[in-house]
């Protein structure tokens, strides 16, 4: 990729970028070159076609129903509030949201978190990440990234000028994997991805795809690693709330020696299940904070005022029904797993296998024993998850997401029998899924 | 790794490869230090006149006339819009990246008859957090290392930080006053067409203009704006159009935007804002508009940096556009409206700071005026000499008269600052102390506005 990169300006230059009416518009490139492979996007393709298709969609993950009542009201107060609900507030958060998030998680860290210098309100936990990579990754620089992974984080790393290096959880014990528990990181293999150029790993726990809630042992595992390197590690946990079985969400920022060195990532989408507020933030140590700001400041520079409101007013709730049975992060998991098993037993029921995730809104299927013939031409060059969800998507009317989009190009064909599904949808969203797949395996 | 980064490191050349050899000499203290560094993308970019001066008119005693954000209230439809979007369920979760279906399509409604052409909704338009995301998401998809922007100062300071992070070099040229005439309007400043011309060079990628102008006020004339295109035109360049207060253009004058003169359009990126045109400026909606060839690019940098925008704010925006698209070209229609209400609020405030025996620049347009503050002849030589006249003027102003302002030199380079440096800077969409007469205003501002009148305050 860094050759192409070299040569591209010098290629470009000798053919005109774009001919219209016989008149030249540039004659030299448009785009600049960080846009250069990144510009596919699986969410826009699948996205599209589920609504063409009008399919019933466990594919994007969101829900399909409301947030809480209390944050809604919170944020009906906040629009009917005084004008400056309007205006602008404080560049790096607004002071009523960093101060409820410092204080909800110095208690879950066990760290006293600065609600201004170690905290930073993003557009979703998407612009956390963007600033992270942008304020900390340079050119040449090298990032580790745990696959199966949240596919955004590959063009983000080249944008940032880095190097991406993958390292593959793997289902132990063969093929009969049944949980999201058994696909584990090998500390051998992921200690031979480190080079003197390895600036930083990123790690995503609750996994999206897998559902995989890294164990403290692991996480440890990769702390030790970070520590002897000295990494940066970029924590991605935005379903921090929604574990199941009685898994424990662990956070590595709270390991000996990790508070300095780690990003972590939160999302109120996620939290609140209201993923179009886009509100999200960055804790850390105030030095890496620092610099991020600066990226924050010279891109979008404030987020929206009123729902950083509402936000805070759903934490500082939150934070006085800790651990009880009405606090929303105790009911909206146990909500969640109810819709987990629903969904695991349907798909059972037509022979297909779930891996259960111990974690987050998703569960991948193995579609290995499904004999399908996936005869469109046009989806003839793909791979056969991708094929496999598109003809699902049009033969059967219903829409989820190859897994393979979550791998490296280096490792997709290993893992190309896979398709994902979003179980936190209406009841009746479920049951409309669990129709066709029943008529489906009738047909058979 | 990249090759050039293989080769140097194989003869050692490359600094970087000395922190690897040192590590093994160094203490882990210091490692850590040098594993932290920043991206050198950020260097030199942490300075932002804004993050100083909020702080310091933070007080709640003194009135922030510094800030360019609306204390009158927005449209009420606008608000219930908000509140009514975000009781639907579907509205509270994710929608279209580049723009929530209703949004682009009432964009494209307004801004296809505002540019007399189609604007396709899903091909020609992005929607992005605010005009400043917009030119973030322009600059990024755009503008690449190596390449020279022309901006034309006093331009709005995140300019050159975006084109220095983008790896760009920022290629300043000053409005200049007209020779031989007083600065008491913004009409009273152009653009040298010869100045400007030698500006561009063969790196030249893209000129940044932005009218109504901010801080000025300036709208550039059609025939001011066919120069500048005709240059882009010859030296086969783009150009960004900073239209945020393209709504806010006072009597006698007509924006003109540079999309729509010949051969513009396929070059061309215009950028619009919610918060200025509905006085919703925490709502951080704006969008891009151009031809499909370019919007692509900053599609790509939207779904590589925060994908999507919030859905609800999008939905109110897009119903506060319709109402007003029905409502265009009459008096009632929010876009002139809020024009008209602005420019009683520009004459008063002109009048007292007259009064004051500061010289105001009358704006045609926008919602901020620069003040020369020369004939006050206020000696600031107690504050050293480190900063600019204005910066100082400012700081003595809040902490003296209680009054909040924003140097004017914050918004040019190095080399124009002696020309600026007499001016401040103040917003004007503030409540006036006539409608504070018996309404729930904080009661400093009509105060000050009453104490500037009676000539308690004095300078």
């Amino acid at each position: 990729m860094g050759i192409i990169r070299i040569l591209a300006p010098y290629l470009t230059l000798l053919r005109p970028n774009l001919v219209q009416n016989h008149q030249l518009i540039m004659a030299r490139r448009l785009y600049a070159s960080r846009t250069i492979g990144v510009d596919k996007n699986v969410w826009v393709e699948f996205t599209q076609l589920a609504a063409d298709y009008k399919a019933v969609n466990l594919g994007q993950g969101f829900p399909d129903f409301s947030p809480p009542q209390f944050v809604q009201d919170a944020f009906c107060k906040a629009v009917s509030g005084g004008p400056q609900m309007h205006q602008y507030t404080r560049a790096f958060g607004h002071p009523r949201l960093v101060k409820s998030l410092a204080k909800f998680f110095s208690r879950v860290v066990g760290h006293e978190i600065d609600p201004f210098e170690d905290v930073l309100v993003t557009v979703g936990a998407y612009q956390a990440l963007f600033c992270a990579f942008q304020a900390l990754i340079d050119d040449g620089d090298e990032v580790i990234i745990v696959e199966p992974f949240f596919d955004c984080y590959q063009p983000m790393v080249l944008m940032a000028g880095g190097t991406a290096v993958y390292v593959p959880l793997r289902p132990k014990g063969g093929s009969s994997v049944l949980s999201s528990g058994d696909w584990v990181l090998s500390a051998e293999e992921l200690a031979s991805k480190i080079t003197p150029r390895t600036k930083a790993i990123v790690i995503n726990t609750p996994n999206n795809p897998l559902g995989k809630v890294y164990k403290v042992e692991e996480l440890q595992m990769i702390a030790d690693l970070c520590i002897k390197h000295d990494l940066l590690c970029f924590s991605d946990e935005v379903y921090e709330w929604l574990t199941y079985d009685g898994a424990k969400h662990v956070k590595i920022a709270s390991l000996p020696g990790m508070w300095e060195r780690t990003i972590t990532v939160g999302s109120a989408g996620k939290t609140f299940s209201a993923t179009g507020w886009k509100v999200g933030w960055a804790i850390s140590s105030g030095k890496l904070i620092k610099h991020m700001k600066i990226i924050h400041q010279n891109s979008v520079y404030h987020c929206a005022t009123a729902a950083q409101e509402a936000v805070s007013h759903g934490f500082d709730r939150e934070y006085e029904l800790f651990g009880t049975p009405e606090s929303y992060f105790q009911q909206l998991p146990a909500t969640l797993h109810q819709k987990r098993q629903k969904l695991a037993s349907c798909l059972r029921s037509v022979g297909l296998q779930p891996v259960m995730p111990e974690g987050g809104y998703f569960m991948i299927t193995d579609i290995s024993s499904v004999n399908v013939d996936l005869n469109d031409e046009s989806t003839k060059n793909e791979s056969y998850d991708f094929r496999f969800v598109k003809w699902l998507i049009k033969e059967k009317g219903l829409a989820t997401i190859p897994v393979s989009a979550f791998f490296s190009p280096e490792h997709s064909k290993e893992f190309d029998k896979y398709i994902r599904f979003c179980f936190v949808k209406e009841d009746s969203t479920l049951e409309a899924a669990e129709e066709i797949l029943r008529k489906w395996s009738q047909k058979e | 790794m990249s090759y050039t980064r293989r080769i140097l490191n194989a003869f050692g050349f490359t600094c970087r490869s000395f922190p690897t050899n040192c590590r093994r000499f160094c203490t882990s203290q210091s490692v850590m230090a040098s594993r932290h560094t920043h991206a050198k993308r950020i260097e030199g970019l942490d300075k932002n006149v804004w993050v100083a001066f909020t702080s310091l008119a933070a007080d709640p005693s003194i009135v922030n006339l510094g800030q360019g954000f609306p204390d009158i209230p927005p449209p009420s439809y606008v608000k219930d819009a908000l509140a009514k979007a975000a009781s639907v369920d579907r509205m509270n979760q994710y929608t279209r990246g580049f723009g929530h279906p209703s949004l682009v399509k009432a964009l494209s409604q307004v801004y296809g008859k505002v540019y007399s052409r189609q604007v396709d909704p899903l091909k020609e338009i992005l929607v992005t957090v605010g005009g400043y995301g917009s030119l973030f998401s322009t600059i990024q998809g755009l503008v690449d290392e190596g390449d020279e922007v022309i901006i034309v100062e006093p331009f709005f300071d995140c300019y050159v930080p975006m084109v220095r992070m983008a790896g760009a070099k920022p290629v300043l040229i000053p409005l200049r006053p007209k020779p031989g005439k007083k600065t008491v309007s913004s009409a009273d400043w152009y653009l040298d067409p010869d100045e400007l011309s030698a500006k561009f060079s063969s790196k030249t990628k893209a000129i940044i203009i932005n009218t109504p102008n901010n801080p000025i006020g300036k709208v550039f004339t059609r025939g001011e704006l066919q120069m500048i295109a005709d240059l882009c035109i010859k030296h086969d360049t783009l150009c960004f159009s900073d239209e945020v207060y393209e709504w806010l253009v006072y009597k006698g004058h007509q924006h003109v935007k540079i999309a729509t003169l010949p051969g513009m359009w396929d070059r061309t990126i215009t950028i619009g804002s919610a918060g200025k045109t509905f006085s919703v400026t925490g709502w951080k909606l704006g969008w891009s508009i151009g031809p499909e060839h370019l919007i692509k690019h900053l599609q790509t940098v939207m779904q590589n940096t925060l994908y999507t925008c919030p859905t609800p704010l999008q939905e109110a925006v897009a119903q506060g556009l319709l109402l007003n698209y029905k409502l265009m070209g009459q008096p009632d229609c929010y876009f002139s409206s809020l024009a008209e209400e602005l420019e009683g609020k520009r004459d008063h405030l002109a009048a007292i700071l007259q009064e004051a025996g500061m010289s105001p620049v009358v704006p045609e347009g926008g919602y901020f005026m620069l003040v020369d503050v020369t004939p006050l002849n206020q000696d600031l030589s107690h504050m050293g000499d480190d900063e600019a006249y204005d910066y100082k003027f400012v700081k003595w102003m809040i902490k003296e008269k209680k009054l909040a302002a924003i140097p004017v030199t914050a918004f040019v380079g190095e080399e124009s600052k002696e020309q600026f440096e007499k001016y401040i800077r103040l917003c004007f969409i503030k409540v006036d102390h006539k409608m504070s007469m018996g309404k729930n205003v904080p009661p400093f501002i009509s105060f000050w506005f009453a104490a500037m009148e009676t000539n308690l305050i004095t300078f």
